[in-house]
């Protein structure tokens, strides 16, 4: 898994690449940490290059959900891939989280 | 028959998910679809690191069965504690974001994303087989 950040004026934007696994959660859930420590509480998270996610990816979307969520903060997505895709549609997450196309639409939408 | 069998750690993951996604891949399975079926092994063997032996090493052995055309079975052995992960409830997949919890959200994505999922118990050794 790869992660970069790029500081926008709407809020930061977190393109992830690769696998959101039970090995890679873990780094992830520092990164956001790392955001919102640093002040940051609308995030765009970009999944264009994200080719697999479990639910322990899952699981650390939905706990900094919650964390911006209890900071008045925000989260959308953008750019779910085929598999990825299909995982947030399956498991319910594509209800209860805001989606978008692309970054550009999230970016937007702000 | 061909089987791989591992320490049940963290570290083994990858490995072990790439042994099965290489003898899906030989049977021509189409890319999502071998996502798919790492999913469902991510999820049972997450499951069985985290809780199967909570008092001692072990180990975990994967099981690539002969099956039908198009067909894959996979069985997954362990010697922990016996544990049924399909007796968990499902989730709530309506619950708001506050309310959700992701309890029994791996075990929900195995039954969706297999064909067949049972557990067995055969003396002292845990049989989770899915059929993709």
């Amino acid at each position: 898994m790869e992660i970069r950040k790029q500081k926008t004026e709407k809020g930061m934007l977190v393109s992830v690449s690769g696998r959101l696994d039970a090995v890679t959660s873990p780094d992830f859930d520092k990164e956001m940490e790392g955001c919102i420590a640093g002040g940051d509480t609308v995030l765009v998270v970009d999944l264009q290059g994200l080719e697999y996610i479990s639910s322990a990816g899952l699981r650390s979307i939905l706990a900094v959900t919650k964390k911006l969520k209890a900071r008045n903060g925000k989260i959308v997505l953008a750019s779910l891939q085929n598999m990825v895709k299909e995982v947030f549609e399956i498991s319910g997450f594509s209800k209860i989280l805001p989606i978008f196309s692309s970054k550009e639409e999230a970016l937007s939408q702000l | 028959m061909e089987a791989l069998k591992k320490p049940a750690r963290m570290e083994h993951l990858e490995e072990m998910l790439a042994f099965v996604s290489t003898r899906a891949r030989e049977k021509g399975m189409a890319e999502k679809r071998i996502l798919e079926v790492e999913l469902a092994l991510e999820e049972s063997l997450v499951n069985i690191i985290n809780y199967a032996y909570p008092d001692k090493d072990g180990t975990v052995e994967i099981r690539c069965v002969p099956s039908g055309e198009g067909k894959l079975l996979i069985e997954i052995r362990d010697q922990g504690i016996p544990f049924d992960i399909f007796s968990m409830s499902a989730p709530d997949l309506d619950a708001v974001v506050e309310e959700r919890a992701v309890g029994g959200l791996g075990i929900y994505l195995i039954r969706q994303l297999t064909r067949v999922a049972e557990y067995r118990r055969e003396g002292r050794t845990n049989v989770l087989s899915l059929l993709f």
